[in-house]
């Protein structure tokens, strides 16, 4: 990543332009050609640098009203085989391994679930509780009751 | 908060990737959608101001530049809930912040351009608000897709 890679990083991070040429116009703020902006735009999407480049719905506002937040306490010799199968189930949208913080958070594997209702979060997380069996201690679900803020990275110009 | 329709459910269901690198990104959107290049950008428009959407352009890996992204909680006491929302908010560093429901009633993210960042926010946190914060960075990722269609 170079300074015009940086330049183009704070140049879109709050958004790309709503007009007809939006990479022409960032190229015209940066100084450089339209296509350099899209190549460089591919070669940070192909590095693995940019994830995707597209649209963030607030998940409330299209319907996903209930979002929990499903923490378990998973025995350390099978956090890895089992985190990779709650990964994939289908209605799990992140899932993560991540230190306790004992003895206030006993919780070493996270995983998101969203749904129309708490109801459906929480049978989603009973068929998580399923998978895990024997190898689950303990539990717990953290209802989202508020965006708080949403503005994704920002970083100095 | 206007409802939305059919179109703007499309439009939220082919967006959220893939967006297309060429001069005429959004023409070529339109086409597939079968609308007009220009209801798109006035319909994206309004998504944006609704919020119906939070944002649309890159989605970036900050971890892939030798920044760090990491999770993090607090316990706030709730007659100084809204007082630590502003505080934690007010840290550019901070990019997405939830209330959730548990003693840890605060969760936020951090995104840092450089691994040190992330220490120097929660300390600023931590001397800003008196609380403690703890931090739960990924050590493993199993899954990562975003991507829901609307329901409503």
């Amino acid at each position: 990543m170079d300074q015009i890679d940086r330049a183009l990083i704070v140049a879109t991070q709050a958004g790309l332009p709503l007009v007809p040429r939006p990479y022409a116009q960032i190229a015209e703020q940066l100084g450089i050609a339209e296509a350099a902006v899209m190549a460089r735009l591919q070669g940070l999407l192909d590095s693995g640098m940019i994830r995707r480049i597209g649209a963030v719905p607030n998940h409330y506002a299209i319907g996903w009203t209930a979002n929990g937040m499903t923490v378990w306490d998973v025995v350390d010799e099978r956090v890895d085989e089992l985190g990779a199968l709650v990964g994939a189930l289908p209605f799990v949208t992140h899932c993560y391994r991540r230190p306790r913080a004992l003895p206030a958070w006993p919780y070493n594997l996270f995983a998101m679930v969203h749904g129309s209702s708490r109801d459906e979060c929480s049978s989603k997380a009973e068929e998580i509780r399923v998978l895990l069996g024997a190898a689950c201690r303990a539990n717990d679900i953290l209802y989202s009751t508020k965006i708080l803020k949403k503005t994704g990275l920002r970083i100095g110009a | 908060m206007r409802e939305i329709d059919t179109v703007d459910r499309q439009i939220i269901a082919k967006m959220q990737g893939d967006f297309p690198l060429c001069e005429r990104p959004y023409a070529q959107v339109a086409e597939q959608l079968g609308i007009a290049e220009g209801d798109l950008l006035a319909r994206l428009e309004r998504l944006l101001a609704d919020k119906v959407l939070t944002r649309f352009g890159p989605m970036f890996q900050v971890e892939r530049m030798g920044g760090a992204f990491v999770l993090a909680a607090l316990s706030a006491p709730e007659e100084r809930y809204e007082e630590v929302t502003a505080l934690v908010n007010a840290l550019p560093q901070v990019a997405h912040n939830y209330r959730r429901e548990h003693a840890l009633n605060m969760w936020f993210v951090l995104a840092t351009e450089t691994q040190d960042g992330i220490a120097k926010a929660i300390a600023l946190i931590e001397r800003n608000t008196g609380l403690v914060v703890y931090a739960f960075p990924k050590e493993q990722e199993y899954f990562v897709e975003m991507k829901l269609e609307a329901r409503i």
